[in-house]
């Protein structure tokens, strides 16, 4: 009896993995003669340099120093270091040799030309739903760029998690392949927001909190989440910025890295006004629609003004003569540059409005004392210098509660210099 | 590698990404106004202007003016004869002299944002910038002096 059972089991483990394998397997799309440049029409590779753009691939597949499009990008996660692959066209190293239809499989469904399938660190999550024309006009970019022979480096994930074929099972659990649908109770403007950020632009991908196995939690979408050592602020209703993210905030962060209320675009948002920039103004406000959508901005209107007021009356605050250290410490060091007084100035970004300083965490306040924001990112050209070598972790901590004291009605920071000391221990970072 | 213009000239180097902006400025590019004072971005007297606003370079990595425009006080005005600079003069606001090139460009930075700044308004944004020979009364009369001047020409 017992033995007839552990056979059926051992027969129904067997099956299984046999299903299994069977379903997880992916057979190779033959290699193609890399294609001729000159064989894509100049206006479809126009449009794939601008979707490329939008979609920051440089961002993960040039490697700091690196040439464009190569690969080695370190993507650090909780499973292991993964590095980003070469999409040059070179045929040994790159994606030379791949058919359209191999590249249409790697962006909808997450199998690469070989058949094994694509780690999540790619968001083909959001890549499939691309359209199809979408998916060729990048395919018509990349096979246009400069060859460069490049080998991958090798990823650090473990065993067993480094088998391509359970991925498979990944798959099973969290995602599904499919285009873009449009919403047809929105309005035009909104489907083409909505298709851009949740497509090209994977806004989600940093945005929305992800499990222990790294899915995007569905019913959490776009609630905030830790990506890089920073923090992606939530997009949704529960975004703690005293001024509402209007239609015009948005237009203004996302097309220009700096808007009048919310200050500048830093840490790994940086990429993502440079990347968009590309894109038509109508499908930058096409985005912004869609998220002032989701965060409920219109009803929010009459908070804001009361905000921008009670900041104009929070910066004078400190200065003149004071005894407080902290305050004097402001006046030295932030003052200079943040100071508004009469009028907000986009190019001083107040302090009381900030994200940084407005979120449950220090982490992005930190960051950017110890390290500043480069003339890359955030307001274009203008640079915040990096206090990491002139303040000790105690003065970071003494400036970011008296901020958050002085600047906003929000429970005082636990830990703050614990916390200083930890975000100096991990580094400025990429 | 890192490009940059200052005063105009296209900058390239070849020095670590971390190096404080100052120390180009000052030993690789030999522009020499801008000083040295605290080099932990508390005294003012490193202001350049980085995109038209004004930064201490001495807490400025290099690696993060790649592309940038920056300003000293040599390139305020070709002829050193910026409104403030006149007042400057006018005035003999300096005493020894050492902290007043960082004090200008941070002054020039905030007439434009300030263009008629109140005395809480210079307090506000000019506190970052010491002076050991609390020139701060003339300091103060030569940016009010300055701002008189630029607000007839406009």
């Amino acid at each position: 009896m017992l033995k007839r059972l552990l056979l059926g089991l051992i027969g129904v483990i067997v099956v299984g993995l046999v299903a299994f394998c069977v379903f997880a397997w992916r057979p190779a799309i033959a290699e193609i003669a890399p294609p001729a440049p000159g064989s894509f029409a100049p206006a479809l590779v126009a449009q794939g340099e601008v979707l490329a753009s939008a979609g920051y691939c440089s961002a993960c597949h040039t490697a700091k120093h690196g040439k464009p499009f190569a690969g080695g990008y370190p993507m650090a996660t909780q499973f292991g270091t993964i590095y980003s692959t070469n999409i040059t066209p070179d045929p040994a190293t790159g994606i030379g040799k791949w058919s359209e239809p191999a590249f249409r499989r790697a962006m909808h469904e997450g199998v690469s030309r070989n058949g094994a399938h694509l780690l999540p660190a790619f968001p083909y999550d959001h890549f499939t739903k691309l359209t199809d024309g979408d998916v060729a006009a990048l395919y018509a970019y990349f096979m246009t760029r400069a060859p460069v022979r490049q080998e991958a480096s090798d990823n650090t994930v473990p065993f067993p998690l480094n088998i391509r074929l359970l991925q498979a099972g990944w798959k099973l659990l969290f995602f599904t392949t499919g285009r873009f649908q449009p919403q047809p109770t929105q309005s035009a403007e909104w489907n083409r927001g909505a298709y851009l950020a949740e497509g090209i632009s994977h806004c989600g991908a940093c945005h929305t909190p992800r499990g222990v196995l790294g899915a995007e939690i569905r019913d959490r979408a776009y609630a905030g989440a830790p990506i890089d050592g920073w923090i992606a602020p939530p997009l949704d209703k529960t975004n703690p910025s005293p001024v509402p993210w209007t239609h015009a905030e948005l237009v203004a962060y996302l097309g220009t890295g700096i808007s009048r209320y919310h200050g500048t675009a830093a840490g790994p948002m940086g990429a993502v006004p440079r990347g968009l920039s590309h894109l038509p103004a109508a499908d930058v406000a096409a985005i912004a629609t869609y998220f002032a959508s989701r965060n409920g901005s219109a009803s929010q209107g009459a908070q804001g003004d009361a905000a921008i007021v009670k900041a104009l009356v929070a910066d004078k605050i400190g200065s003149g003569l004071t005894y407080d250290p902290a305050a004097r410490l402001y006046a030295g060091a932030c003052a200079s540059c943040h100071y508004n007084g009469r009028q907000l100035n986009p190019l001083r970004p107040d302090l009381a409005l900030n994200s940084a300083v407005n979120l449950d965490d220090p982490t992005n306040l930190i960051r950017v004392i110890l390290y500043g924001v480069s003339a890359q990112d955030g307001a274009p050209g203008v640079v915040m210098p990096g206090f990491a070598h002139g303040f000790t972790n105690a003065d970071v901590a003494r400036i970011s509660a008296y901020l958050r004291a002085t600047r906003t009605t929000k429970p005082a920071w636990a830990d703050l210099e614990t916390k200083v000391a930890t975000i100096r221990a991990q580094g400025q970072g990429q | 590698m890192t490009s940059f213009t200052i005063n105009g000239r296209a900058v390239t180097t070849d020095v670590e990404d971390d190096t404080p902006l100052l120390w180009v400025i000052r030993d690789h590019i030999g522009l020499t106004g801008t000083k040295f004072g605290c080099g932990i971005g508390m005294c003012g007297a490193c202001t350049v202007h980085v995109g038209g606003r004004a930064t201490r370079s001495c807490i400025t990595p290099l690696a993060s003016v790649e592309g940038a425009a920056i300003t000293t006080i040599e390139g305020l005005d070709p002829a050193a004869n910026h409104p403030l600079q006149q007042a400057w003069r006018a005035l003999q606001v300096p005493q020894c002299g050492y902290c007043q090139s960082g004090q200008i460009m941070q002054a020039a930075a905030m007439l434009q944002d300030f263009p008629a700044p109140s005395d809480d308004e210079i307090d506000a944004v000019m506190t970052g910038s010491l002076c050991r020979c609390m020139t701060y009364v003339r300091i103060r009369a030569a940016i009010k002096q300055a701002a008189a001047e630029m607000g007839t020409k406009a």
